[in-house]
C-alpha cells in the first residue's frame, strides 16, 4: 500500500535528482576575458583548487595567450593541466605559478582539463 | 637570443703594466671590421681604459683597464650601450636564512657589488636569487661566497628539471605521509567504533548495553564524538574537495565520499538524539562504523595509489638522473671541473675513460668507444673519432678524448628527450576523450542513482525500510569509483611512453601511440633507412693473370684523387683490406664515363661500358658479369690496366645488417612493408628482394613520396612512413604515423609522430610493439574500471536483493572502491616489466 508519505518521498526524490542534474549540467555563465597585456599577450590567471577559477576563459584568435596556473591544493588529481588541442601540458607543483603559452589560430571552443578529466575548463576563442 | 651559444668564456688576469688589469670578454655577435674600429674607439673614450684589442674572428675583446677608475660592470654595460652583447650566464641560487624583505635588499646589493655580477634579483617567497654574471670573471662558487659574506647561506640549485622533480617527489611523499597518518588515525578509532556499534554480537556488551537502554545511547553518543575527528580531520580533504568542486558546479570522488560519510553520521546522530521519531526501536541504529571505516579505507587506497602513480614516471626520473653534474673544461689552457650549467658552447671538454660525457659535442682530439645505450637503446658501444658527434649523458668507455661542446643546457639531446617525453606523457590518447565525456556525467549520475534507490527502498523495501534506504544510499555513493576510470588511460600512457624512451623510441603523443596500434602498412625509404645510405665496395672480380688485390689496388690508387662517393667507397674498401696505395699521376676524370690515371707506369682506366667501347677494350663475357652485378642493385666498374681488362669492381649502397630481420619482424606483426625509392626499378627490386619487402615503389621522385603515401591511404590503409626527418618531412607528415629516424643529437625533429633515436629499423618494430602493449593495458584498465562500476553500482543499489537476497555492506563497498583504483595503477605498472619480443643487437 502506497501511503501519502511514500508519495511525498518519491516526489522529493525526483525533485532532488532534477536539482542535481540542473546544478551540475545546467547552463553556465559566460567566462572571463583574458586581459591584453602591453607585451601583446592575452594573459589570465587561473586558480587550481577543486576546479579551475575561472573555468571559462575568453580570448581572441591569432593573438598569443599566456595562462598562469596556480595550484593551491595537494590532491594528486589536479597535478597536471592539459590543453590537448594545442598539444600543451604542464605539471603544476603546489603553490607555484606555471605559465602555459600558445597561439590559438582558429575560433572555437577548446576544453582543457586535468589528466583524468575530472577538472575541466573551457577556452573560448573568438 | 642564444648569446651563450656562440661564445667562449671570459678570462681575466693581471696585465704587464703595473696597476693595470685586463679582461677578455667573449662577444656574442660577430663583429665587422668597421664595427670593431668604432667599438674600440668608444671603449678607449671611457675613463680608465688603457688598451683595447678586438679579435673579430675569435669574437674576443681584450681590454686593459685601471681597476681604480673603472669596474667590469660599467665596462660591460658600456659595451651593451654600444649595441654589442657580451656573453653572460644566468643562474639561480637557493638562499637560506632570509627572514624579511630587507634581507632581499642586502643580498641584492652585496651581489651587485661583486665584480662580474651584472644583475641580481632575490625572491623572498621562493628563497632564490637570480643572477646574471660574466662566466670566467666570477663563477658559481664566487657567487655563493659573496652571499655567505653577507651572512646568508646559499647553495646551487641543481638543473631546473631535477629540482622540479625533487619538489614533486617531496610533495608526493609528504602527501603520502599525511594520507597514511590519516589512515592509521581512522583505523585505530574504527576498532572500538565497530565493536560498540554492534553490541548484540558480543555477549558481554549485549547484557550491558541492552537494546533501547540509556547506557547504549550514551556509549553510541561517545562513538559519535569519537568519529567527529575522523570525519573532520582524517576525512577533511573529502569535504574541502567537495566544496571546491561545488563552487565550480563540478562533482568528484570527494563529493561521493563526503555525502556518504556525512549521511551515515547524521542519521546516527538523529537516531541517538531523538529515537522516538523512528517508528520502531530497530530503526534507531547507528552507522558510525561506516563513517570511520570508509575514511580509513579510502585514505589507505589513496595512499597506495599515490605510491603506485609515483612509480609510473620512473622512466623520466631515470632520464633526468642521467645528466652529468660537472664537466672538465679547458679554460685558459687549464683543465677545470666546473658545474655543467656553466659549460658554454665552444668549450673544449676533456673526457677520460669511464667518465660520463657531460654535454653534446664534436670530438676534436682522440678516439674512444662510447656506450650510448642509455640514449639510443643500442647496446653495442659506438666508436668515436675526430669529427664524430658525441651525445651528453653517454658513457665513455676505453679511450680519452677532447670534444667541443655544441649543445648545452636545454638544447642537449637529453634535455630535449626529457621534454618530449614529458610532453607526450601529458597528452591524451583519443580514447581518453570518450572517458572524459563519461566522467563528466559520472558522479552526478551516481548521486542521482543513490537518491533514487534510497527512495525506492523506502517506499517498496522490506522493514526497516528507512535503515535499508540509508544503507543503500551510502553504499551506492561509496562503491562508485570515478578515479579508476580517470586513472585508466593516463597511467598506462605514462608508463608506456616512458618505456619507449628507455628503448630510444620517442612517442610524441598519446594520439601517435593509439594510431600506431592500427597501422596496416609501413613505407620505408630505401636510402638511409633500409640501406646505410653510403656506397661500399661489394665485389671484386679479377681477370685471368690478375689478383683481386691488384685490381683493387690499381682502382683505389686512381680513385684516391677523386671525390665522387663511389670513389670514396673504393678507397675505403682498399684501406679496409690493408692495402698500401701506390701513387697515381696524370689523373683525369671523364664525366659520364669514368676516370683514368698513371699508376706505376701503367695507364689505368676505371669506368663503365661506354668508356670501354670508346677506348676499344673488348668486353666479351664480362658484359654478362656486369649485368649480373647490376641486377643485384650494384654499380659495376671495369678496371683496365695498360690495355688489358683486369677485372670488375662493384660498389653498392649496402643494406644495413639488421634491415632484413626488422622487416621480417614488421611482417610478423601483420604489417605490409613497402619500399619507396628514387632508384630505377631494377636496382630497387634487387634490394627489395634482398630484404624481403612486400611491395617496391621505384623511380619515385623525392617530392612525390607524400603523394605515394596518399595513394596507399586511399586504398583504405593506415600508413606509416619511415624516413629521415629532413628530406622526407612532407611524406612523414602525410602518413598516419611518421617515424623520423634521428641520428646523433638531433632528436627534436619536428616532423614525425615517433622519433627513433638509433637509426635501426628495429625501432619501428619496438615502437609498434610498445604501442600495442600500452593500448592493450589501457583497454584492460578501462574494461576493468567500467565493469567494476557497472556491476558494483547496481549491486550496491540492492538490485540483487529481490532475487538472491544480497545487499552489500558499506564497509565492503569502501574496501572495493579503495582497491579498484589501486588495481588500475598497479596494472599500468605491470607495463614497466615489458620486454621486446625479440632480442636485437
Amino acid at each position: 500500500m502506497i501511503t501519502l508519505v511514500d508519495i511525498f518521498i518519491i516526489l522529493g526524490g525526483i525533485a532532488i535528482n532534477l536539482g542535481i542534474a540542473l546544478f551540475f549540467w545546467g547552463p553556465r555563465r559566460s567566462g572571463t576575458r583574458a586581459a591584453l597585456a602591453s607585451n601583446g599577450y592575452q594573459e589570465a590567471m587561473v586558480l587550481v583548487k577543486g576546479g579551475y577559477t575561472p573555468d571559462v576563459i575568453v580570448v581572441q584568435h591569432d593573438k598569443p595567450v599566456r595562462l598562469h596556473f596556480r595550484r593551491e591544493e595537494t590532491a594528486a588529481c589536479s597535478e597536471m593541466v592539459i590543453f590537448n588541442d594545442f598539444g600543451k601540458s604542464a605539471k603544476l607543483p603546489t603553490g607555484e605559478t606555471v605559465t602555459i603559452e600558445f597561439l590559438p589560430e582558429k575560433a572555437g571552443e577548446y576544453e582543457f582539463s586535468c589528466q583524468m578529466g575530472m577538472f575541466r575548463g573551457k577556452l573560448v576563442v573568438e | 637570443m642564444n648569446h651563450q651559444q656562440t661564445i667562449t668564456s671570459a678570462t681575466t688576469g693581471t696585465a704587464d703594466t703595473p696597476g693595470l688589469r685586463w679582461i677578455e670578454l667573449p662577444l656574442a655577435d660577430l663583429i665587422e671590421q668597421q664595427g670593431a674600429v668604432l667599438l674600440k674607439k668608444e671603449l678607449l673614450a671611457l675613463d680608465g681604459v688603457q688598451t683595447v684589442t678586438v679579435n673579430a674572428k675569435g669574437k674576443l675583446l681584450r681590454i686593459a683597464y685601471h681597476p681604480a677608475q673603472l669596474n667590469v660592470d660599467t665596462l660591460i654595460k658600456s659595451i651593451r650601450v654600444m649595441g654589442y652583447a657580451v656573453g653572460t650566464a644566468t643562474t639561480q641560487l637557493n638562499i637560506q636564512g632570509m627572514h624579511c624583505a630587507s634581507c632581499v635588499t642586502i643580498i641584492e646589493n652585496t651581489l651587485l657589488k661583486t665584480p662580474g655580477v651584472l644583475s641580481a634579483t632575490v625572491n623572498l617567497a621562493t628563497e632564490k636569487a637570480y643572477i646574471e654574471y660574466v662566466p670566467g670573471h666570477i663563477d658559481l662558487i664566487g657567487l655563493v661566497r659573496a652571499i655567505e659574506v653577507a651572512g646568508y647561506q646559499a647553495h646551487e640549485t641543481s638543473t631546473p628539471t631535477e629540482s622540479a622533480l625533487d619538489r614533486e617527489e617531496q610533495a608526493r611523499s609528504q602527501e603520502y605521509g599525511t594520507l597514511l597518518l590519516k589512515f592509521w588515525f581512522a583505523a585505530i578509532i574504527s576498532l572500538p567504533v565497530i565493536i560498540f556499534s554492534y553490541p548484540d554480537f558480543f555477549p558481554v556488551l549485549r547484557n550491558w548495553l541492552t537494546e533501547g537502554s540509556d547506557a547504549r545511547r550514551i556509549v553510541w553518543g561517545i562513538l559519535g564524538i569519537l568519529t567527529l575527528p575522523v570525519m573532520f580531520w582524517a576525512g577533511s580533504h573529502f569535504f574541502t574537495g567537495m566544496w571546491q568542486g561545488l563552487k565550480h558546479r563540478q562533482a568528484n570522488m570527494h563529493t561521493l565520499i563526503a555525502i556518504g560519510i556525512s549521511a551515515a553520521w547524521i542519521y546516527s546522530g538523529v537516531a541517538i538524539a531523538v529515537p522516538q521519531i523512528f517508528p520502531s526501536e530497530k530503526l534507531a541504529e547507528v552507522f558510525y562504523d561506516v563513517t570511520a571505516v570508509v575514511v580509513a579505507l579510502v585514505n589507505l587506497g589513496l595512499a597506495l595509489e599515490l605510491k603506485a602513480r609515483g612509480r609510473t614516471s620512473e622512466a623520466i626520473k631515470k632520464l633526468i638522473g642521467l645528466q652529468a653534474k660537472t664537466a672538465r673544461v679547458i679554460r685558459a689552457g687549464i683543465e677545470t671541473d666546473i658545474p655543467i650549467e656553466e659549460v658554454l658552447v665552444g668549450d673544449i671538454i676533456v673526457v677520460r675513460p669511464g667518465e660520463k660525457i657531460p654535454v653534446d659535442g664534436i670530438v676534436t682530439e682522440g678516439s674512444s668507444s662510447v656506450d650510448e645505450s642509455m640514449i639510443t637503446g643500442e647496446s653495442i658501444p659506438v666508436e668515436k673519432h675526430t669529427e664524430d658527434e658525441v651525445i651528453g649523458a653517454t658513457i665513455n668507455q676505453t679511450g680519452s678524448f677532447r670534444f667541443r661542446a655544441t649543445k648545452v643546457g636545454k638544447d642537449t639531446a637529453l634535455a630535449q628527450i626529457i621534454r618530449l617525453v614529458q610532453d607526450a606523457q601529458g597528452s591524451k590518447a583519443p580514447i581518453q576523450r570518450v572517458v572524459d565525456q563519461v566522467s563528466h556525467y559520472f558522479v552526478p549520475t551516481v548521486i542521482m542513482l543513490a537518491v533514487s534507490s534510497a527512495t525506492l527502498w523506502f517506499v517498496f523495501g522490506p522493514t526497516p525500510a528507512l535503515v535499508y534506504g540509508i544503507i543503500v544510499f551510502v553504499t551506492t555513493l561509496i562503491i562508485a569509483c570515478p578515479c579508476a576510470l580517470g586513472l585508466a588511460t593516463p597511467t598506462s600512457l605514462t608508463v608506456g611512453i616512458g618505456k619507449g624512451a628507455e628503448q630510444g623510441i620517442l612517442i610524441r603523443s598519446g594520439d601517435a601511440l593509439q594510431t600506431a596500434t592500427k597501422l596496416n602498412t609501413v613505407v620505408l625509404d630505401k636510402t638511409g633507412t633500409i640501406t646505410k645510405g653510403k656506397p661500399e665496395l661489394t665485389n671484386i672480380v679479377a681477370a685471368a693473370g690478375f689478383k683481386e688485390e691488384a685490381v683493387l689496388c690499381y682502382a683505389a690508387a686512381v680513385e684516391h684523387n677523386s671525390e665522387h662517393p663511389l670513389a670514396t667507397a673504393i678507397v675505403e674498401g682498399a684501406k679496409a683490406s690493408g692495402l698500401v696505395l701506390p701513387e697515381a699521376s696524370d689523373f683525369n676524370a671523364i664525366p659520364g664515363y669514368g676516370v683514368e690515371a698513371q699508376v706505376e707506369g701503367h695507364l689505368v682506366l676505371l669506368g663503365n661500358a661506354k668508356l670501354m667501347s670508346q677506348r676499344n677494350i673488348p668486353l666479351g663475357d664480362w658484359e654478362e658479369e656486369a649485368r649480373r652485378l647490376a641486377d643485384d642493385g650494384k654499380t659495376p666498374m671495369y678496371v683496365v690496366v695498360g690495355d688489358k681488362l683486369a677485372g670488375l669492381i662493384a660498389v653498392a649502397d649496402t643494406v644495413k645488417e639488421d634491415s632484413k630481420t626488422a622487416i621480417a619482424a614488421l611482417q610478423s606483426l601483420g604489417l605490409e612493408v613497402v619500399m619507396v625509392t628514387g632508384d630505377n626499378r631494377r636496382t630497387a627490386e634487387a634490394i627489395g628482394r634482398q630484404v624481403g619487402v612486400d611491395r617496391v615503389l621505384a623511380e619515385v621522385l623525392p617530392q612525390d613520396k607524400a603523394h605515394e603515401i596518399r595513394k596507399l591511404q586511399l586504398e583504405g590503409k593506415k600508413v606509416s612512413m619511415v624516413g629521415d626527418g629532413i628530406n622526407d618531412a612532407p611524406a612523414l607528415a602525410q602518413a598516419d604515423i611518421g617515424f623520423a629516424i634521428g641520428t646523433g643529437t638531433d632528436v627534436a625533429i619536428e616532423a614525425g609522430d615517433i622519433t627513433l633515436i638509433s637509426g635501426s629499423l628495429h625501432g619501428v618494430v619496438l615502437a609498434v610493439e610498445i604501442s600495442k602493449a600500452t593500448m592493450h593495458n589501457v583497454y584492460q584498465n578501462l574494461v576493468g574500471a567500467f565493469a567494476y562500476n557497472i556491476l558494483g553500482i547496481p549491486v550496491a543499489m540492492g538490485l540483487l536483493y529481490p532475487f538472491v537476497g544480497i545487499l552489500l555492506s558499506p564497509l565492503i563497498a569502501a574496501a572495493a572502491m579503495a582497491s579498484s583504483s589501486v588495481t588500475v595503477v598497479t596494472n599500468a605498472n605491470r607495463l614497466r616489466g615489458w620486454r621486446p619480443k625479440e632480442k636485437f643487437a
